[in-house]
């Protein structure tokens, strides 16, 4: 019952930011919308809904935003200086990485930050084993110990604190 | 004073995309491709957006340029994972230069 | 090796020399004469229909399939460019509505064509 609550609220800032106004049809119908969409798809949304109740979770959330912007930056320079020199300078190939995340949005958010951080790309996502695999386009290390520490460290620590 | 630092913003985005889609043209195989192309033009289009958030300031139109990063930061990555996954599956090989793969069962 | 040196050349010079009349002799713009910020639209929309070409060189030319679809995905991230440009020059925040819907029309549309690349069916 209180994950249909919380995606009732997400549901109604959506709507309220998408229209931004304050006029009672708007309300009326923006209430009856996500109701609709709580009471269907409610129980797909948490696992876990106590998890939104620690505020700490949140204080780490705003602090791993300027760190991903950061790293995205970072990345987007270094795939802009291979594209343009004429030797191309890449060493693809698909490593093996480990994980120690097991919540479901942990591994979703670690995946996506891997997709957009510098040369790597996540391809497939081994659940049981905590196994990611992902296609590094500059090879440092075929070792999976040293790609972990290479590639998953920088986020895990701050998503293990905002995920688990 | 902020129409210029959004004008700039547009500007890193535009370099951005045109970077990403050379990318696309230039890299061997779907993998690199993706590479490039997912992170460049997501950055880029995601910097020009919030630059016509700071031209337009709090009105319904960068609102909505604000709520449309959100959506491109959170779609873009699962459906580049999902086009890398699918075309390994269906036996799209890796380039010739490249070194390991760690993923053929 | 001495091919692709050429070949490289060749695609700078041609980049630079459309990148060169985009920029400083932007396209005449039809619509809109009297709104603001005419000179930063008519540029952006010139680089973005060149990114575009670029995708589209790709459709063109891709060795598989997937490579097509890459290239599409990547059509629709740059139509989402163009709506906030738009957006901008004219002051009608309805093309930014546009926008949305299409991001997440484009994302849905990418994940199916990704399962009917693996070989499945789509309700799987």
């Amino acid at each position: 019952m209180s994950g249909r609550f919380i995606l009732f609220i997400l549901a109604f800032l959506v709507w309220l930011l998408l229209t931004f106004s304050l006029s009672w049809e708007n309300l009326l119908v923006g209430g009856l919308v996500s109701l609709f969409v709580s009471f269907m798809t409610g129980d797909l949304f948490t696992k876990r809904p106590h998890i939104f109740k620690h505020l700490q979770r949140y204080f780490w959330f705003l602090i791993y935003i300027p760190v991903f912007i950061w790293e995205c930056f970072k990345a987007n320079v270094d795939v802009a200086l291979r594209v343009i020199r004429p030797s191309l300078p890449i060493k693809p190939g698909i490593v093996k990485v480990t994980t120690s995340l097991k919540s479901e949005t942990g591994l979703t958010f670690l995946a996506n930050s891997i997709t957009l951080t510098p040369g790597t790309l996540t391809v497939d996502v081994d659940k049981e084993n905590g196994l990611l695999y992902v296609h590094w386009i500059d090879v440092k290390s075929k070792d999976v110990q040293k790609a972990t520490q290479i590639i998953v460290r920088r986020f895990e620590k701050i998503l293990t604190k905002i995920f688990e | 004073m902020l129409e210029v630092i959004g004008i700039v913003f547009i500007g890193i985005g535009l370099v951005f995309d045109l970077f990403g889609c050379l990318g696309l043209v230039r890299l061997p195989d779907v993998y690199n491709r993706l590479q490039a192309a997912t992170k460049c033009v997501t950055f880029g289009t995601c910097s020009l957006l919030f630059g016509v958030f700071l031209i337009l300031g709090f009105s319904p139109g960068g609102i909505k340029a604000l709520l449309c990063i959100v959506f491109l930061l959170l779609t873009s990555p699962v459906s580049a994972h999902a086009l890398a996954r699918s075309s390994h599956k269906a036996g799209v090989k890796l380039w010739e230069g490249s070194v390991c793969d760690d993923y053929q069962n | 090796m001495k091919k692709k040196l050429l070949t490289y050349i060749l695609g700078l010079i041609v980049i630079s020399i459309i990148l060169g009349i985009i920029l400083f002799s932007p396209l005449p713009s039809l619509i809109y004469p009297q709104f603001p910020l005419l000179g930063v639209f008519r540029r952006a929309v010139g680089i973005l229909l060149l990114s575009a070409f670029l995708c589209l060189y790709r459709v063109l030319r891709g060795s598989t399939a997937s490579d097509r679809i890459v290239s599409i995905d990547m059509l629709g991230i740059l139509i989402i460019g163009f709506c906030a440009v738009l957006s901008i020059s004219t002051r009608r925040n309805w093309y930014m509505d546009i926008g949305i819907a299409w991001a997440l029309q484009s994302f849905i549309s990418t994940l199916a064509l990704a399962k009917f690349l693996e070989g499945k069916h789509f309700d799987e």
